[in-house]
């Protein structure tokens, strides 16, 4: 291939050129990476000495004490998780045990979103496809941005030594201008050629040298921040490590990690090739990286960790906030293997509608039932024929004893989903010898696409798989198209040591590969040339028939960085068809306007309108399916406007459409794999609309509406199941049952698992959409089918899901589906067994607490199952028991709790982690029924219990420790405090912090449910000890322990006296302990214990607390601060003002400069105390003290947080209560005339609160004098406070409403709207507060005012102005309004009824009974056909 | 008023009438007003019992009979509708 790039003039140019452009750019950004370069070396220098935690250290020496051997030369250890999160260890220290396979590893893990940065990373493959060069990767490089040049130099030096092999033959090099010795250096160090060596001197400036011999001893420091940047990071790595420069990364492996982050994590790992994984550790894991094979990552196979370990994470990512920012937003990237088989599922066929009109003319359309029956009986005796080869080949290996061989060999054995071209090759498939022959596992997209058309080319050839390395292109459409994509970064180099297994590559579409065509470097057109060109006396010859032109473009071009400086001419008019190749994106769309966005995957499918073209000559269907494409893509890219008008069209048009053309271009765009949440929601809306509209037309097509929405249901997005769901239920109300039925039969027994599970929630849709009746003949059938147990498996997944769905609604029916489920728990196929009880189990669920009578003809099977039963069957009829025994009577619940307690006790030991979660959860459910006696928990069932499930190991996993700690809350509801408590105490103290946590959880929700009176001397004694054990010793940050204390102590109260003074003394020393994070603790702690402190009538105690914490009020840390203002807050409050220490004059004015801190912690916490001082203590502080903070509390009036503001707010009231309201008010009144309008509108309702609390006759005067000031925002802002305080105030208005009448005549005339606006809600408020109260006179004279403003249109002054009619129709009266409104709901102007009729609407929802004495009398219009008389309340007795 | 809010006014106003049919609009006829009036009125007599009582020992009739017949009349209470212009 480098020949190639040589022999390539033009491409070699281009090559140069972008050197150049390259050397330019680094050294114009010399000045920036210099200072890169410098910070790892410093600190290098004085990070050589790792610090390790005193943890670390202690388990590291005691692992060494066993006999580990540490092993050096381990760059990254990368533990693979579902979802293509993965965890890094970047440089850990690795020990062995040296004689098993067992490694320890030291490190800090990172989690890593492998998906996210796939699709980050295939943006930037873009340019380098295929084999990567040198500048390719420094093109990337540059890219990749903050990278300095150091890493580029190593990086440089690391691509050059894992360039291939052929690459040594590129002949003589230019050595001048690099110094021979370098030369040797590099090739000495990086074991490459030595044209490759000098190449890369001269790239990075012949700087390679120095940077390198001086790096490679820091090459973390180096490496390090490339973390980020993984694909560069194993690049480097990979070059550094591969060349046996192991031992200096080793070294320079002392780079500067966080302490604080640092924590360790033992990661036992088996492994059963020792130096394969010496290879893997050091080669990154190779990234899926064609479009169409997107499996997740291949990590290190034979590198795992304990199970518990890899839940622990497994717990972390079942928050998905946690990786939620990395979330990739495409659907497919985050879909796990099992949900991608739907890209397996075949494109089906249109089927025919019997029952439509044409099929009873002996018209068929599409396939019928029979065909597809027969069909779905092929496939199956296909798949039965292929097992049976493949069991005869295994066997024939095994005579031959050549098992390894065949291993490899072999096809795929797993049965694979047939394609749908498969019918005629069944031969073929059937005969395949091993040489991989077979057809790609996913076809092609234009293949796909096709497959969806029923009228497409039914018979793609099949592409055969090539060699790729030395094959040359052939020019054509076929061959870009078969040009694999390959992602550059994960690429493992050839002439490594290590050969990638050749896979067959699946191919791409054109207009793929040539996207990443800059314009400025694309091929000249054939027009193009010809405007170029002279015309005259010259001629085109035919290019020699045996000519191939090299057309491998994407892998050698290299796109600079668009807008890089380079020079460019701007050209226009070049169109698509002008490049001869796919047009760039486009963002306008002739016909369809502006777009959001546009992806390159859409040119594929609306390609057709892409061209412009209208041609008058295209056939209406034509011109109707253009029609559909360009709405649909409206629907898909476009703006909210846009998309809303084109549903609308598309919806109308439906039927006039059609289902064939509608369906034929929605559905393969939802099977699209670059499909986003937001795209797949909108095209499914559009499925959802037009099935609405086609209704019983829909029904040829339903078998393919389901197969690209039953994935929906098992998608992991809620909203995406939802949606499903509600589609499917739509479908089957518009095909109807029937129809329903015979387009999923054949799906049931199919031979792929997913079509069957999916297919089961698809069924369990349809009966919860049309009914459980109408199914249940169906159901029944299904379940009893002695075909083939794949159908019975899914009727009763059909069961189970129905129960899942449905929930208690099931119960019509719960007897009918027990039943015919039932026999499926003695059914000879294990599968059928398990799902039986799982169905049984779901059903009970769906049921509780009704419907025991229902499973009355299974229990027996049950019982009797459980002791057949072990394994994964056992666990389900476990399960079963479980959720059916709280339905029972008391006296049955106990009998059947003992016969199964023997097997739970006996699953106790399972090592099995789903046995065991599934056995707590039944010990749970047995425990907390009725009939279960406590002694018979006590004897039986706590022994074993706290033997095998309260051990260290339980605690290590977040499931299982919150299943245990459930499970012993429940039996503690049986068995008593004592019990438990006495039993869990000691694990208190505990070495393993986890298991403390496990038991200060449990022992918290113990006494928090049951109280701690059954807590004896001894056992309380031995609490109180565990407890400050644990709170001491502890180390992570959370508050389980913290909670744990406080809910101990205060739940034994008094009893707590004797040892206060230990528990306080410890407290003390925390509150001056180095860390903030303890001494924070201590002083959340000393908040929860303040009450219980005061009960004992440790006065003293208190005191010395609330100086200490006083005295710790200078604290740095906000957090910390916060907690210890809150402290001092909950002493204040229990000891109250008077005996407070340190005395309130001292601590308000230290906590007067507190205010100014902006966090909002601290902010909270100091409003809180200093309003609680306000209300309780004011006295003890001067006025002035108080003034000084009612200025800071101005600043506070505009916090974010709303409790903030409101307890400023708060403070100004009880302040004003303290000193008066004059010298606040003006404070506050003053503060109107500030420019910012939150302080603005928190001073109107500080006013409002201080008017309240001291009577509004204080500020009423003050207010109203305000008014006069000729200034907008003063004048509003008076306005507002007066709303507010009507608002607050209510019935006591009734005194003030005539002062203010004058004030809101002038507001309610004022040109200004805003004035206008607040006046009425003024008056809204003082109506409503003074409705009933007689002030009529005030209130009509208000409603003249308001009336002239019901033809406001600006919605905030409209709004206040109905609220305004509203109120004053409470306090009027619905008939005086009615005289207002029959003026004009008749008007001759529109506007002017509309108006009028919003008014009475209004009126009518809220006053309807008592508006009907008001309605006009309308005789007069009556006619001979209608008599408008309303004399049903004309009468007189 | 800007198109917008016109649209959203306009879907408020569906969906009030769905769920009161006794709210109307600028374009409703007489005969909708009318009937909606005598509906409410015979509702709300049906609906107080007291009311009803009197009415009926007005009437003459039992009181059972007298809600009958005033939930009867409440199908067509202005008579049927008249024929729309458009047909």
């Amino acid at each position: 291939m480098s020949i190639q790039e040589l022999t390539d003039d033009t491409e070699a140019l281009k090559i140069n050129e972008e050197r150049e452009r390259q050397l330019k750019a680094q050294a114009a950004s010399d000045s920036d990476s210099s200072d890169d370069e410098q910070l790892p070396t410093t600190t290098g220098k004085s990070g050589i000495v790792k610090v390790p935690t005193r943890g670390e250290a202690k388990a590291k020496k005691a692992l060494l004490k066993l006999g580990l051997k540490p092993i050096p030369g381990i760059s990254r250890v990368t533990l693979k998780k579902a979802r293509g999160i993965i965890f890094v260890i970047s440089q850990p220290e690795v020990f062995k045990s040296p004689n098993s396979d067992c490694y320890i590893v030291f490190g800090e893990a990172k989690p890593e979103d492998v998906n996210a940065m796939q699709n980050s990373m295939q943006a930037l493959q873009q340019p380098s496809e295929g084999m990567p060069s040198d500048a390719a990767t420094r093109a990337q490089m540059a890219a990749l941005g903050n990278l300095g040049r150091a890493q580029q130099a190593s990086g440089g030096g690391a691509r050059s030594a894992t360039a291939d092999a052929p690459a040594e033959e590129e002949g003589e090099v230019d050595e001048t201008g690099v110094e021979a010795k370098d030369v040797e250096l590099v090739m000495q160090q990086v074991g490459c050629s030595r044209a490759k060596a000098v190449r890369a001197l001269k790239e990075n400036n012949n700087d390679l040298v120095s940077r390198c011999s001086n790096q490679c001893h820091h090459g973390c420091e180096l490496i390090a921040p490339s973390m980020t940047r993984p694909n560069v990071f194993s690049q480097i790595l990979r070059g550094l490590v591969r060349q046996r420069t192991l031992e200096r990364v080793k070294t320079a492996q002392c780079c500067p990690v966080d302490e604080n982050a640092r924590w360790c994590m033992h990661a036992i790992a088996k492994q059963t090739h020792e130096t394969k994984t010496e290879a893997e550790y050091t080669t990154k894991p190779s990234m899926s990286d064609t479009e169409d094979d997107q499996r997740p990552v291949r990590l290190l196979d034979s590198f795992t960790a304990p199970k518990e370990l890899l839940n622990e994470f497994a717990d972390e990512d079942a928050e998905p906030e946690e990786f939620s920012s990395g979330k990739s937003r495409q659907i497919a990237a985050r879909e796990s293997d099992y949900q991608r088989r739907r890209f397996d599922r075949e494109g089906p066929q249109v089927r025919a509608d019997p029952f439509a009109q044409s099929a009873q003319d002996g018209e068929q359309v599409g396939t019928s039932y029979v065909d597809t029956m027969r069909q779905a009986k092929l496939e199956r005796e296909e798949e039965r024929v292929r097992r049976a080869i493949e069991e005869k080949k295994n066997e024939q290996a095994d005579q031959n004893g050549e098992d390894t061989k065949m291993a490899i060999d072999a096809p795929d054995a797993t049965p694979r989903k047939r394609r749908w071209d498969v019918a005629d090759e069944t031969p073929r498939q059937i005969t395949q010898n091993g040489d991989g022959d077979t057809t790609p596992p996913s076809a092609s997209l234009a293949q796909q696409v096709d497959n969806w058309s029923a009228s497409g080319p039914q018979d793609q050839p099949v592409k055969k798989k090539r060699s790729r390395w030395d094959e040359t292109p052939v020019p054509g459409s076929e061959t870009v198209a078969a040009t694999p994509k390959r992602s550059r970064w994960d690429q493992t180099p050839v002439g490594g040591d290590i050969v990638p297994p050749p896979k067959p590559m699946p191919s791409m579409p054109v207009e793929f590969a040539f996207t990443d065509i800059d314009k400025r470097n694309r091929y000249l057109s054939d027009e193009e040339l010809n405007t170029m060109l002279p015309a005259d006396g010259y001629e085109i010859v035919q290019p020699p028939p045996d000519y191939a032109p090299i057309r491998t473009p994407a892998r050698k071009l290299i796109s600079a960085p668009d807008g890089s400086g380079g020079f460019t001419i701007m050209e226009d008019g070049i169109s698509a068809a002008a490049m001869g190749v796919a047009p760039e994106l486009p963002t306008e769309i002739e016909g369809v306007g502006a777009l959001q966005f546009f992806k390159k995957e859409d040119a594929t499918y609306f390609a057709k309108i892409m061209d412009g073209e209208d041609d008058p000559s295209l056939s209406v269907e034509e011109l109707k399916e253009r029609k559909i494409m360009r709405l649909l893509l409206k629907i898909k890219n476009g703006t909210p406007p846009m998309r809303k008008s084109a549903l609308r069209q598309i919806t109308d048009k439906a039927r006039e459409f059609g289902a064939g053309p509608l369906f034929d271009k929605i559905l393969p765009l939802l099977m699209e794999r670059s499909l986003e949440d937001q795209e797949r929601h909108l095209l499914v809306k559009v499925i959802d609309r037009v099935l609405y509209k086609l209704d019983d037309l829909v029904r040829p097509y339903v078998h393919k509406i389901l197969v690209v929405i039953e994935p929906l249901l098992i998608d992991e997005d809620y909203y995406a199941r939802v949606e499903g769901r509600e589609i499917i239920s739509n479908l089957s109300k518009a095909a109807g049952l029937a129809h329903m039925i015979s387009t999923m039969r054949p799906d049931i027994d199919h031979v792929d698992e997913y079509v069957r599970n999916t297919t089961a929630r698809a069924f369990s849709v349809v009966a919860s959409a049309l009914g459980i009746p109408s199914l249940l003949p169906f159901l029944k059938a299904v379940c009893r089918s002695k075909k083939s147990w794949q159908a019975r498996h899914t009727g009763i997944k059909i069961v189970q899901q129905i129960a899942v769905m449905m929930g208690c609604a099931v119960l019509p029916q719960l007897k009918s589906l027990v039943d015919a489920i039932a026999h499926g728990l003695e059914d000879e196929q294990q599968k059928v067994r398990t799902m039986t009880a799982l169905s049984i189990a779901a059903l009970a669920e769906a049921a509780a607490p009704y419907g025991i009578e229902s499973f009355d003809s299974v229990l027996k099977p049950l019982w009797i199952g459980i002791r057949k039963h072990r394994g994964k069957g056992l666990a389900a009829f476990l399960k079963a028991i479980g959720f059916i025994i709280p339905l029972m009577d008391a006296e049955y619940a106990n009998y059947y709790t003992r016969e199964v307690m023997v097997i739970l006790i006996r699953e106790f030991q399972s090592p099995d982690e789903e046995m065991k979660k599934i056995v707590l959860k039944v010990v749970k459910q047995c425990a907390s029924t009725e009939g279960v006696q406590p002694a018979y928990v006590k004897d039986e069932i706590l022994p074993e219990f706290f033997k095998n499930f309260w051990v260290r190991r339980m605690a290590l996993d977040r499931r299982n420790y919150k299943q245990v700690v459930e499970t012993t809350v429940e039996l503690s509801q049986k068995a008593g405090v004592a019990e438990i408590v006495g039993r869990i105490v000691n694990g208190l103290k505990d070495e393993s912090e986890p298991f403390r946590k496990m038991v200060m959880e449990t022992i918290q929700q113990v006494v928090a449910s049951l109280g701690a009176s059954d807590i004896d001397e001894r056992l309380e004694r031995l609490l109180i000890d565990g407890l400050i054990y644990a709170f001491q010793e502890q180390t992570m940050e959370d508050n389980v322990m913290l909670d744990g204390f406080g809910e101990v102590v205060n739940a034994l109260g008094t009893r707590v006296k004797p040892y206060l003074t230990q528990i306080v003394s410890a407290l003390l020393w925390r509150l001056n302990n180095k860390s903030f994070k303890v001494r924070q603790q201590a002083a959340d702690l000393t908040a929860k214990l303040a009450v219980v402190i005061k009960l004992c009538g440790e006065d003293d105690l208190l005191s010395k607390l609330g100086v200490v914490l006083f005295e710790q009020l200078g604290e740095e840390y906000p957090d910390t601060l916060g907690s210890i203002i809150a402290a001092e807050a909950a002493i204040a409050n229990v000891v109250g003002m008077t005996q407070m220490n340190p005395p309130v004059k001292d601590l308000l004015p230290r906590m007067t400069p507190i205010l100014r801190n902006r966090h909002e912690k601290v902010q909270e916490a100091s409003i809180n105390l200093i309003g609680r001082i306000a209300d309780r203590g004011a006295e003890f502080v001067s006025a002035r003290e108080w003034m000084r903070i009612c200025f800071e509390l101005l600043d506070l009036l505009k916090a974010h947080k709303k409790s903030i503001r409101r307890a400023a707010v708060n403070s100004f009231g009880y302040i004003a209560k303290a000193i008066g309201p004059q010298d606040v008010l003006s404070v506050l009144l003053t503060n109107l005339r500030v420019q910012e309008r939150q302080s603005r509108v928190c001073s109107t309702v500080a006013i409002a609160i201080v008017a309240e609390t001291c009577g509004p006759f204080t500020c009423i005067p003050a207010i109203l004098n305000e008014y006069r000031t000729p200034e907008l925002n003063v004048r509003n802002g008076c306005l507002k406070a007066m709303a507010f305080m009507f608002e607050y105030i209510g019935e006591m208005g009734k005194d003030y409403i005539h002062s203010v009448v004058t004030c809101l005549e002038d507001a309610l005339t004022d040109r200004d709207a805003v004035h206008r606006q607040t006046g009425a809600a003024i008056v809204k408020h003082l109506a409503l507060g003074t409705a009933g109260l007689g002030c009529e006179d005030a209130q009509l004279h208000l409603l003249n005012l308001i009336w002239p403003n019901i033809f406001e249109t600006s919605p905030h002054v409209i709004e206040n102005m109905l609220g305004a009619v509203e109120g004053l129709t409470v306090g009027l009266g619905p008939g005086l309004l009615m005289n207002y409104i029959l003026q004009g709901l008749f008007h001759p102007a529109r506007k002017v009824r509309e108006v009028y009729w919003r008014v009475y609407n209004s009126a009518y929802l809220t006053h309807q009974d008592a508006m009907i004495p008001y309605y006009p009398s309308l005789p007069d219009l009556s006619d001979g056909r209608n008599t408008y008389d309303r004399d049903m309340l004309m009468v007189w007795v | 008023m800007s198109s917008e809010l016109k649209y959203t006014k306009n879907t408020q106003l569906e969906n009030l009438h769905a769920r009161y049919t006794g709210t109307g609009n600028a374009d409703i006829t007489k005969y909708e007003w009318n009937t909606h009036q005598h509906r409410d009125t015979y509702a709300s007599i049906v609906g107080h019992p007291p009311l009803l009582q009197y009415s009926a020992l007005a009437d003459g009739e039992s009181i059972g009979r007298a809600k009958f017949e005033m939930t009867e009349r409440m199908l067509q209470p202005c008579g049927p509708p008249p024929p729309r212009d458009d047909d």
